[in-house]
Parts: C-alpha cells; structure tokens; sequence
C-alpha cells in the first residue's frame, strides 16, 4: 500500500513537472512567434529603409540627368547658333567670292585689249551685264574742246546724246568735281535732260576723263546691290585706264603710220628723180 | 564630268559664267559664240546641258532653243536661258519652245550654280 502511494506521489509529481514543461514550452512557443512577428518586422523595415535608399539614388541620378540634359540641350543651342553663323558665313563668302570673280572677269576683259573701241565694247558689256543698266552712255572729255562728248551708248542712240560743258548739269558737275553720283530714286533717269540715275566719274588718280551715265535699268533690277557701288568703283578706276590707254596707242598707232608714210615718201622721192 | 555648253556673244559673260561652271561638279565649260557656232559644238561634243543668251548675232538663243528641242538627238539636253530680257512675256515665250529654265541678268551666280546642279544631278 505504501509502495504503492508512492507510486503515485511520484506519477504526480512527474505530471506536475510535466505540465510545468508544457506551460514552458508553451511560452516558449510564444517568445517564438513575438521574435518571428518582430524579424519580419524588422525585416521589413530594412526592405523598406533600402527602397528607400534606392528611390534616393535614383532620384539623384534623374537629377544628374536631367541636368546633363539640360547642359546638352544648351550645347546643342550654342552649337545651333554657330551652325547657322557658319552657314551666314558661308553664304557671305559666298557671295564675297562671287563678287570678287565678277570683279576679276570685269578687270580681266578691259585690260585684254587696247583697241579703243574694243575697250568701250566690254565697259558696255560689263555695264549691261554685270550691273544691270538698260539705257546708259559713255561720255569722255575732249582735251580740245573741253567738252564731254558720248562715245558709246546703250538703249539709246548716240546721236541723241548730247555734248555737255564741264560743271553743266548733273554730268558736267560728276566730271568737275571727279565724285560719283546717286539718284535717291532709281526710276527718275531721263537721257534728253541727261537727268542719269548714276554718274561715275572715270578717273586716273585725280584726272577725269569721262564718265558713265546711266539712265534706267533692267526691268527685273529694282535697286542697287554691294557688288554694284564695287563694280562702279572697278569702272571708275579700270575702265578709265584701259580706255586711256587704248586711246593713247590709237593715237600713237595713227601717229606711227603717218610718220611712216612720210618715210615712205621720202625714200621713194630720190628714185623718182633720178 | 558634265560638259555644259555656254553660248553667248559676250566674253565677259563666256568668262564669268565659266568661273561659276568650274564650282559646279567640275563642269567642263566649252563655249560658243552665237547660235551656229552652238550647232557646230553640239554635233562634234557631248553635251549635258545649255547655257543660251537670247540676243545673239547670226543665230539667237530662242532659235538655237527651237533647233535643238526639235532634233530627236539633243531634245533631251537641258536649256538653260540667260537672258538680259526680264519681261514675263519673254520669259514664257522661251518657255513655250521648249527652253528648261530661264535666268535673267545680272544673274546671281549662286542662283546660276543652283539651277545647273539641279539639271546636272538628276
């Protein structure tokens, strides 16, 4: 009997200890579950703290970007600008080297020749041609008159041209005072009055020997352009040297075949007295 | 290399015009005095394109245009009138007879150079 209750004091004291092991396993379980609940929070949180991290980084790298764009849209600007400042620049070379062969071919002609009428031919085609003149005339001074008489004309016939006293008129003064002259309106030229729309005056250095009269121009030339006031200054300059020129070696030309006639003569003169 | 021909009585604009023509595809430039001249140029060289005044002697550039739209063997070379005449009327006549564009003076030369590359490439 006593062996027994024994028995049982001891079963009861391991059923104790076993629901004390149960009670704690049971805590333990839900120290567990707190520690699992607060990983996953923690866990969370760092997912969380690194989005937000990467978020930061990729709102710095946008701004990079952005800013870098923002730079390379300026570069592109300026780039812009000076692509559209070199095509002006191009085009005003361009234009420039134009203008310069216009000038060297117009140079080139008058001084290919120094027959006098030939001279007068290509500052009429220059005039027609590169400048664009309807009706003009040539007019030069004559040393021994002192008048300025047309000797070639455009448009117009010569004859109705008439001769002009130096310091008479718009001509007369161009030739007086060696300064070219520019109508305001280009429409208002008129041969009969000799009225012209622009008179150059054809110079060597400060020596005018004539000038160039123009009255009208093309029907499609409204006005005047840089390459023109050139020409006009090339004319001013060129024509009249080559014109000068030329006359000079006519002169010369004439001279030398008269006083070769009256060698002529003279060598023939003894033999046919003999 | 395209070969142009350039007829005109005037050396100044022979000269000018063939400085341009040197810009343009390194054209070779052969020049012609007035509209028979032209014929005789045509019928011995090879020629991708025309450059006519109209006002010429013995033969003018409208003539020279009709002649040379109504051959079989040059109606495809591109004429090109260069002309002091700048009135509409004169213009649409040489368009009537066949000429491919018309120009009138003073010319531009970038213009000129333009209008050339356009017949010259295609």
């Amino acid at each position: 009997m006593e062996k027994e209750l024994g028995i049982v004091k001891k079963a009861e004291e391991f059923l104790q200890m076993f629901r004390k092991g149960e009670e704690f396993t049971k805590e333990l379980l839900k120290e567990n579950e707190k520690l699992r609940f607060r990983i996953a929070q923690l866990e969370d949180a760092i997912d969380r703290s690194a989005d937000e991290a990467r978020i930061k980084f990729y709102e710095e790298r946008i701004r990079d970007l952005e800013e870098e764009m923002n730079s390379l849209r300026e570069r592109y600007r300026q780039v812009e600008e000076e692509n559209k400042d070199f095509a002006s620049k191009y085009v005003e070379v361009e234009e420039e080297n134009n203008a310069l062969a216009n000038l060297y071919v117009a140079s080139y002609q008058l001084h290919s020749t120094l027959d006098f009428n030939e001279v007068l031919r290509i500052v009429l085609e220059i005039v027609i041609n590169l400048i664009g003149a309807e009706t003009f005339v040539i007019l030069l001074i004559d040393d021994k008159t002192n008048e300025i008489v047309p000797v070639a004309a455009e448009g117009v016939s010569i004859d109705m041209v008439p001769k002009v006293r130096v310091g008479e008129g718009i001509i007369g003064a161009v030739v007086k005072e060696g300064e070219s002259y520019f109508a305001a309106d280009t429409g208002s030229g008129d041969v009969t009055s000799l009225s012209p729309i622009v008179c150059i005056p054809l110079k060597i250095k400060e020596h005018v020997i004539g000038v160039i009269a123009i009255f009208s121009l093309l029907v499609q030339k409204s006005s005047f352009t840089n390459v023109d006031y050139e020409l006009f200054n090339l004319l001013a300059g060129h024509a009249a040297t080559a014109i000068f020129s030329a006359r000079l070696y006519c002169q010369s030309e004439r001279r030398l075949t008269t006083l070769q006639g009256f060698l002529d003569l003279l060598r023939e003169k003894p033999k046919s007295r003999r | 290399m395209p070969n142009i021909l350039v007829v005109e009585d005037s050396p100044t604009m022979r000269q000018l015009i063939a400085f341009a023509m040197k810009r343009v595809a390194n054209a070779r430039v052969i020049e012609a005095t007035d509209g028979v001249d032209a014929l005789k140029k045509l019928s011995s060289e090879k020629i991708d394109l025309i450059l006519a005044d109209i006002n010429m002697p013995v033969m003018d550039g409208l003539k020279l245009v009709s002649l040379v739209k109504s051959n079989p063997s040059y109606r495809g070379i591109p004429v090109i009138i260069i002309t002091t005449e700048g009135a509409k009327e004169d213009r649409d006549r040489a368009m009537a007879i066949g000429a491919n564009a018309y120009l009138a003076k003073p010319i531009q030369t970038q213009e000129l150079i333009k209008l050339v590359s356009s017949f010259i490439s295609s």
